[in-house]
Parts: C-alpha cells; structure tokens; sequence
C-alpha cells in the first residue's frame, strides 16, 4: 500500500462527514489567520513607530525641561528654567565641539483664522537651525531668517495641514493670517512629510521664537532644546557635553535628581524597537494559543471518527490490515484537515492583512507565513497521532463486535 | 491430503478465578483441504469463540493452533494480520462491507492490504464480483444493494485473495430465503472448485450443504456426522 492510496482513503474519511470536515478545519483556519494577522499588526506599527522616531532624525537629542521617571523633584529646591543662553552655551565650538547646532523650542496651542477659516494647531516657534535636524524642508517661499527672530518678525512657516485647512487651494504665501489675535505673513510652506503613525507632523505652524514668546507664551523656560550632533555617531559624545555643560550651569550636585532630562533619539529608537517586539510577541503567542485550540479541535474530532468507525477498522482488520495501515489512514485525515486548514488560513490572512487594522497598516513576515503553516501541518500529525494510534491497537474482535 | 486447519488441546476461558468462564474445553479438530465444514451449536455453546480462534482473531489460552502449515499460537499481531491477509477470507453475518466505498473498492481490500499493484487489484476484483454474478453493480455503494447482493459482494472480498480458507460465520443469517438459498449456492460452486470451506451455523438446512457437520456443546465437540463422504 502505496502513499498515494493512503491518501486516498483519507481523503475520502475527510469527505465522509463534510460539516464535521468544515468545522475543524474553520479552528485551524482561524489559528493560522490570526498568527499571521496579528504578527504582521505587530510588525506594521513596530514599522510606522520606528519611521516616525526616524523622521526626527537620529543625530538629535532634545533637552527638555523639568524631571521625569523616578526620583522626581523629592531633592530640589529649586528648579532653573531652561533658557536661551543654555542654547547658546550648548552650541559652543570649544566646550562642545560634537555639537553642530543648538535650537530653544517653545510651542503653543492657537486657533488661527484666515477669511473666516479656523483651524487650532499647534505654533511652535524657534531659530533657523531647527529646520534641518527636524528634516523639514520648504515646499514654496523661505524660511524665516535670525534676522527675524532677533527683530521678533510676525513671519510664519505653515505645515502642508495647516495649508489645506486654512487655505485650500490658495497659496497662502505673502498672506496673512490672525492667531490667538496677532496677525502673522506666511513666508513659506513646509513639503508634506506624511502620517507617522500617532500624530501628523503637517499639522505644525513654525515661527520665530521671540515672536512666539512675545505675543504667545510669554517669556517662561523653553519647552525643549534640539541638539544637531555633527554626525550620527557623533551623538553619545554630544549628549555626555550636553550633561556637563548643562550641570555647570544649572548648578546639579547630584545626578538623579536634574533638573532637565535629555532624550537621544537613537537610544529612544532602540527601546521602542525592544517594546514593539515584545508586543508582536505578545500577540503572535495569543493567536498560538487559537492554533493549538484549534489543534485540540483535530484530536477531538479524529477520536470521535475513530469511535465512530470501531466497526470499520474492524473490518479493516479482519481481512489483514495492518496497525501501521490503519494508523496511516487516521494520521493522513487528520493531516489532510490541518493543511486544508492551514492553506485557507494563509489565504484569509494574506486578504485580511490589504486593509488596516486598528489604524495600522499590517506588514505580513514571511517568517510568520511559513511557521504558522508548518505548526498547522505538524499540529494535525500530533493531535492526530493519539486518536490514530487508539484506532490502531483496537483488537479486531472487539472492533467487530462493536455496534 | 494435508490438513488447512488443525487444532489441538484448544481451550479458551475468559474473567478470573472464581468469574472464569471457560467458553471452549480441549478442542481437537483437522480440517483437510477441500474440506467443507459447518460448525453447528446453541448460542454460549462456544462457536463464536472457535470462529475467532481459527479465523487468528483470537488467541487461545492452551493447545496448539496450525492453519495451512504455519504455527500460529506464537505470531504477534501483525504477524497475524499478514495471516489473515492471505490465508483466510471472511465472510459475516452481517456483511461487514465498508460504507461509503463502492463494491469494487470493497472487494479490492484485501489486495490492497497485500501491496498488489492498482491495476491487477482492479482486474481481479472485477473478476471475482463477476464470479459472483455482480458485475453490474461494481460501483453501487453498500447502501445501494440488497441484503443478498451484499453478502455475494462480501462472498466476492472473501474470494479474492485466493485464501486457503473460506470463514463463514452464519452467512445467512440476516437473509431471506432467496437470497440465502443464492448464496449457499455459490459456495457450493467454491466447494466444487475445491476451496475449503468453514461455516458457523444454527440452522440444520443450511449445515445439511455442507460435507461434515460438528456439533458443539458446552465448548466441546459433542458430535460430528459426515453429509457425504
């Protein structure tokens, strides 16, 4: 008895009870989709997170204001503000030479009107040398210039969200536009840099800072400094001068307790890569747990067809099959569900993952593709062999005796 | 002539001490070649028990068991299955036929269990289904045949394989009279062929076809006559 008419007689098993065939096959179906879907929602926002942290550029650290994570402010007295002079410190040539540029960023939150439009973003207002660490770049018109900032010029730069929101097909530059009631000419519009996952970096209006602090915010500490480092692998050597200059100025005697925090983007990059993974770990063991449910659901299924046919493998035996023929008959059914099931898993997972899933927009492993096919075969010889094996050892007469 | 079936000294008890149940008590039997044998006795006499033991179903718990040559009380299962397979074809009261499976699939069985080649396995069994006047029906399932065309298409399985011997156990029990005077006929064509032919029976009509006729008591053989010599 050949490979070919073993399978046979388990394929025509798996037809004898079609429903029964259905539905076990729909368990693993449902567990090979899931691990394929939910492993490639996993990758698809591991994916968009790690490009949104890119779009900000990997050689920047930001100094932000104020302490965070553990320890708190339970030490200090006093907290100095974060200002412009510790900017201009930072991008000191001799105290900080792997330190390309220092920008003092304030922002704000300011309905802005154009004709009747309005539309609430966010302003954010700096000096020139923010635009080239941040990756923007102009789309149309300039930039704003130190010029304007040391004269506290109303000029603007708009974020592509901004544009569309409040002028639509009008191109705004040279026009004016009224926020929290200051009147402010666009100078130029940013190029559109896309969706990145959580937030929309077009939705931004950019302005001098001193024209943000005199009209806006007023002249409080700086929400943060971005720091170009001169190269990428240039950015440790800059954080640690960061740290000393900042210490020395703003008189830190005991390192756990600053009073400003700096985040590098490279370190930020690598921790939610960690994170991201442990979460598509996460998800893909869920779905595991529904494949090897729907495992279970070929044991149980393969047992009671075994019952079910006590008599026929008894008949089977009488006229001289063998224990490996009728193991080999079981073990092929019950493999014949599980790939029938694995392959339309494949099938439902390859459909499902075209559209977005909780606004993510799913990234398939190949990896995930073949294992979750292989663990659906293999599931169908495991669970299979225990039903098999029972159906196997049955002694004849009994078999035959049975109704 | 040699003997196809040769039991000595059979016993067979089930349960434990005092429960014991001894279905068959020393059972001596020769069964030549060529030989057509019923097997007659009242239910709990013990005839199911010796069917099983001679169609290597069943082992005995003592005496000595030798079919067509070879010394079954030492074979392990599937030493015995392999037995099965070619010396003995089995024919049930209640057909036995595999549901769901086409006549000519049925009676392919038993080759296919032997590793015969598809296309000898289809010649043969289409053969044997003509033998026994079923041709027509070869891809009918089961369901779709009378009782009596069942029993010719299990006859048919029984044939196949060529086996060394015919085990018919009440072969026509379930029949009506038509269908069971059709099927002891064609047995009576096998026995002309010269196949030996064993058959469990309770009715003194069908045992009176056979040439020698056992009868068992109390799993002993408590008597036996000769129909024709």
């Amino acid at each position: 008895m050949n490979l070919l008419e073993t399978l046979q007689i388990g394929l025509r098993g798996v037809g004898a009870n079609k429903l029964r065939s259905a539905l076990t096959v729909l368990g693993i179906l449902i567990g090979v989709a899931a691990v394929i879907v939910l492993v490639a929602v996993g990758n698809g926002s591991s994916q968009a997170v790690t490009s949104s942290i890119e779009q900000l550029g990997t050689n920047t650290l930001t100094v932000r204001h104020g302490t965070f994570g553990p320890g708190g402010d339970g030490g200090r007295t006093q907290f100095k503000d974060l200002t412009v002079d510790d900017a201009i410190a930072l991008a000191d040539d001799v105290l900080a030479p792997d330190v390309q540029s220092a920008s003092p960023v304030v922002s704000a939150q300011a309905a802005c009107t154009y004709e009747g439009t309005s539309y609430s973003t966010s302003i954010t207002g700096t000096w020139p040398s923010y635009f080239e660490p941040s990756n923007l770049t102009l789309a149309s018109g300039t930039s704003f210039t130190n010029d304007d900032v040391t004269s506290s010029r109303r000029s603007v730069v708009l974020g592509q969200t901004v544009v569309d929101e409040l002028f639509g097909s009008v191109d705004p530059v040279g026009r004016e536009i009224t926020c929290a009631g200051t009147p402010f000419t666009v100078v130029g519009t940013l190029e559109e840099k896309g969706s990145s996952g959580f937030q929309d970096s077009d939705d931004v209006i950019i302005a001098p800072l001193t024209t943000v602090q005199g009209h806006l915010t007023g002249y409080r500490s700086l929400d943060t400094i971005l720091v170009q480092a001169v190269s990428g692998s240039a950015v440790d050597a800059a954080e640690s001068e960061v740290y000393s200059i900042l210490d020395d100025r703003h008189g830190t005697t005991d390192t756990s307790s600053r009073d400003y925090q700096v985040l590098n983007q490279a370190s930020l990059l690598s921790t939610v890569e960690d994170t991201n993974q442990v979460f598509t770990v996460l998800l893909g063991a869920v779905a595991a747990i529904s494949l090897l449910v729907g495992g279970i659901g070929i044991t149980n299924i393969m047992l009671v067809t075994v019952t079910e046919r006590t008599r026929e493998i008894g008949i089977r035996k009488a006229i001289g099959a063998s224990k490996s023929a009728i193991l080999g008959q079981f073990l092929v059914e019950a493999t014949v569900l599980s790939i029938i099931g694995g392959v339309a898993g494949v099938a439902v997972a390859l459909v499902v993952t075209q559209f977005e899933i909780a606004g993510v927009a799913p990234v398939i492993m190949p990896v995930s593709v073949i294992g979750a096919f292989a663990v659906s075969v293999a599931l169908g010889l495991f669970f299979g062999s225990y039903p098999a094996n029972r159906a196997a050892s049955l002694r004849p007469i009994e078999a035959l005796r049975h109704e | 002539m040699a003997a196809v079936i040769a039991l000595s000294g059979i016993t067979k008890s089930y349960g434990f001490a005092e429960t014991t149940v001894h279905a068959l008590r020393g059972v001596d039997l020769m069964v030549d070649r060529g030989d057509y044998l019923a097997i007659m006795g009242a239910s709990g006499s013990g005839k199911s028990t010796l069917m099983n033991i001679i169609g290597a179903l069943d082992g005995a718990t003592a005496g000595h068991y030798e079919l067509d040559g070879i010394n079954i009380d030492s074979l392990d299962e599937s030493a015995l299955s392999i037995v099965r397979n070619r010396k003995i074809g089995f024919i049930f009261q209640s057909f036995n036929l595999i549901p769901r499976t086409t006549a000519l699939a049925n009676v392919e069985l038993p080759l296919l269990y032997r590793g015969v080649g598809r296309r000898e396995r289809r010649e043969r069994a289409a053969a044997a289904l003509a033998s026994v006047g079923l041709s027509d029906r070869a891809s009918h399932q089961p369901n779709e045949l009378s009782g009596g065309q069942q029993q010719r298409v299990a006859v048919a399985r029984a044939l196949v394989a060529e086996p060394s011997l015919l085990l018919a156990d009440e072969p026509t029990g379930n029949l009506d009279s038509q269908a069971t005077s059709d099927v002891l006929d064609l047995m009576d064509a096998m026995h002309d062929e010269g196949r030996t032919i064993v058959m469990i029976t309770h009715e003194d009509d069908v045992a009176a076809r056979a040439d020698r006729v056992i009868t068992l008591v109390d799993g002993m053989i408590a008597a036996e006559r000769r129909n024709r010599p």
